[in-house]
């Protein structure tokens, strides 16, 4: 057996410079798995000026970080990041390969897996270590890769158990964040880097990334508006409830893709992740993908003219009647108490 | 100027509009009744494919991988106005994951013949997984460029593509041939041209023809294929026998990934605490989150 075959790898993804939060969540939950089979976490950075970075790893739990530092490496491009970690892996053989699911990671893992033939599995949504029967053959200590699938309808748990590396995106907000109190004593390894022509097949030409202005994650109340709420314009009412009580707006697919609202505010199972103290969902019906962004949300009310929603079911205060009256009376009841 | 465009397009599952015909008694989806539809950013792509072809020129060659019935998306990329179409079709395919799926995707590619760009959806909305594109370029040994949203220019030798990332844009500049992937936003698909419809709704592949021979004893399928190629109205279709593939890589005993395990939703009632949508009812409510320090 390979001296990695007990490897957890996780990508860490960053961009000018700033880890993506996704990745020490991914390095968090990398650590229990390590754990449940006594395997190894390592990290593997790739970008320029990234030692920082790398010493961050440690206090999530990496006990190596692979560091591939170059100028030609500062902003993401698919062919030369996919080209190291395709050499990496047939290298190493990591038993567990991990990504976010973000634009990077999704255009980057897919690639990796591709040229080692191994079994990737895309947005999921909990990960866990097991021995697993499967086809009359023992495998032990498996990734399952859990993640709803077929729009939501089924949860699906996957595994490779043939693969030598099992490769998975997760995405941004599934995973907590767990810092250790004291960071690992861990060891950064440089690997070199060898430009290549085909690195140059691509040319970034202009790139522009706004700081995350709206941080839906952080806000303790989330007002979140779906189909229901029939126009952009009533979605107004939502920023002043928001504006009023505290909170940011949100959206559901639905309202995304009827353009009511900006798909940086999604939530859901292709959008982010939530768990807010408070969840206000305001014409949403609650389809699964949707329910699997903010059930963990401490306190939940859905308003919704429709009783049999589904919304009903995951909510802790329903109210059955037309957001564009119940809306406004929550604000003003809410302000009266406030006086 | 003229350009090979090729276009991967998928039959999917309208997962997107579930509705109580299509659910059991047990509150689980029968899938096997969800209609079956082109999925909608493979739509996009063929849209831009075909916008493509308006400025610069070029031909379009549709691909799908699938059952028979796939044949039925393929009619509709020609009634958008794809020059050709292909269907990949065979028993032991089925059953695929991403990776078998790109594999033989690139090796009908390769059949089929040289390109200079091809387009694909980002997803197909009954996986969501958004890896045949990426994983289909990796096999090609082509560069990619995924979450297109804009075609800006496009030369003999180069393509310059705006592409969404988290929060932001990056405008890339990419060698030919590239393989694209594109969202939603990118283009509005047009809709069928009647007179193409008219032209092409009796187009028929291999495994359809086979099943009308199936069904009627009196003809014959080498018959059958000449009269619908003389007619402009044979689909090509590529088996397995037809592609150089390894029998260990393709369909299921070529999928590392298997489904270990499925659970459906199901929708049940759950326990919550009723508010009337009066002005007391919303009063009752503040207080309690107010009770509960959720506010305040």
């Amino acid at each position: 057996m390979k001296k990695s075959a007990r490897d957890i790898w996780v990508f860490i993804e960053q961009r000018n410079g700033k880890p993506a939060d996704v990745s020490f969540e991914l390095l968090s939950k990398g650590r229990k798995l390590a754990e449940n089979f006594s395997g190894t976490l390592k990290a593997v950075i790739i970008g320029y000026q990234i030692e920082q970075i790398a010493s961050e790893t440690f206090h999530y739990g990496a006990q190596e970080t692979f560091v591939i530092d170059h100028p030609d490496l500062h902003y993401y491009r698919t062919l030369p990041y996919s080209r190291i970690l395709i050499q990496m892996v047939e290298q190493y053989q990591p038993r567990i390969l991990l990504f976010g699911a973000t634009s990077i990671g999704r255009d980057l893992a897919p690639r990796v897996a591709s040229h080692t033939r191994s079994g990737l599995t895309a947005d999921c949504t909990d990960l866990q270590i097991s021995d697993v029967s499967y086809l009359r053959q023992d495998y032990k200590d498996l990734l399952l890769q859990i993640r709803p699938a077929f729009g939501g309808n089924i949860i699906a748990t996957i595994i490779s158990p043939t693969s030598a590396t099992q490769m998975a995106t997760v995405r941004e907000g599934v995973m907590e964040l767990s810092p250790l109190k004291s960071p690992m004593n861990g060891k950064i390894t440089k690997i070199p880097f060898q430009p290549d022509e085909i690195d140059k097949f691509i040319r970034i030409i202009e790139r522009h990334q706004e700081d995350k202005k709206v941080n839906l994650k952080a806000a303790p109340i989330i007002v979140a508006g779906g189909y229901g709420m029939g126009s952009k314009e009533n979605f107004q009412i939502l920023y002043e409830l928001a504006h009023t009580i505290g909170g940011e707006v949100a959206g559901s697919r639905a309202a995304v893709d009827a353009g009511f609202i900006t798909p940086n505010r999604q939530v859901g199972q292709t959008g982010v992740t939530v768990r807010p103290k408070l969840y206000i969902a305001c014409g949403i019906s609650g389809a699964i993908q949707h329910r699997a962004g903010m059930q963990e949300s401490q306190k939940i009310i859905a308003i919704n003219n429709d009783p049999d929603a589904p919304i009903f079911d995951v909510c802790h205060y329903g109210i059955v009647g037309d957001v564009m009256e119940v809306i406004p009376k929550f604000i003003e009841a809410y302000k009266h108490k406030l006086r | 100027m003229s350009f090979k465009l090729m276009v991967l397009v998928k039959q999917v599952p309208d997962t997107a509009n579930i509705h109580e015909q299509v659910m059991r008694p047990d509150g689980t989806v029968n899938r096997a009744k969800l209609p079956a539809i082109f999925n909608p950013e493979d739509k996009v792509a063929l849209e831009l494919a075909l916008q493509l072809k308006e400025l610069y020129s070029g031909k379009i060659t549709a691909i799908s991988m699938g059952p028979p019935k796939a044949s039925e998306v393929l009619r509709e990329c020609l009634y958008m106005g794809a020059d050709e179409v292909y269907l990949i079709s065979d028993r032991k395919f089925a059953g695929a994951d991403t990776l078998a799926t790109s594999y033989v995707l690139s090796e009908a590619i390769r059949k089929i013949g040289t390109f200079d760009i091809i387009f694909a959806g980002r997803q197909a909305i009954d996986g969501d997984t958004a890896q045949v594109g990426p994983q289909t370029a990796e096999k090609l040994g082509i560069p990619q460029i995924t979450y297109a949203e804009k075609i800006l220019d496009l030369s003999r030798e180069k393509i310059t593509v705006r592409r969404r990332i988290d929060d932001g844009y990056e405008i890339l500049e990419s060698r030919l041939p590239v393989l694209i992937t594109v969202i939603k936003e990118a283009a509005e698909p047009r809709p069928f041209k009647a007179r193409r419809v008219m032209a092409y709704k009796n187009a028929r592949s291999l495994p359809e023809l086979e099943e009308m021979v199936n069904q009627n004893s009196l003809l014959y399928i080498d018959d059958l294929k000449d009269e619908f190629q003389s007619r402009g109205l044979f689909i090509p279709t590529l088996t397995r026998d037809d592609l150089t593939v390894d029998e260990d890589r393709i369909g299921q005993s070529g999928s590392p990934t298997k489904v270990y395990k499925v659970d459906s939703v199901i929708l049940g009632a759950g326990e919550h605490v009723k508010i009337e949508p009066t002005s007391a009812g919303i009063n009752q409510l503040i207080d309690q989150l107010m009770a509960d320090r959720i506010f305040g």
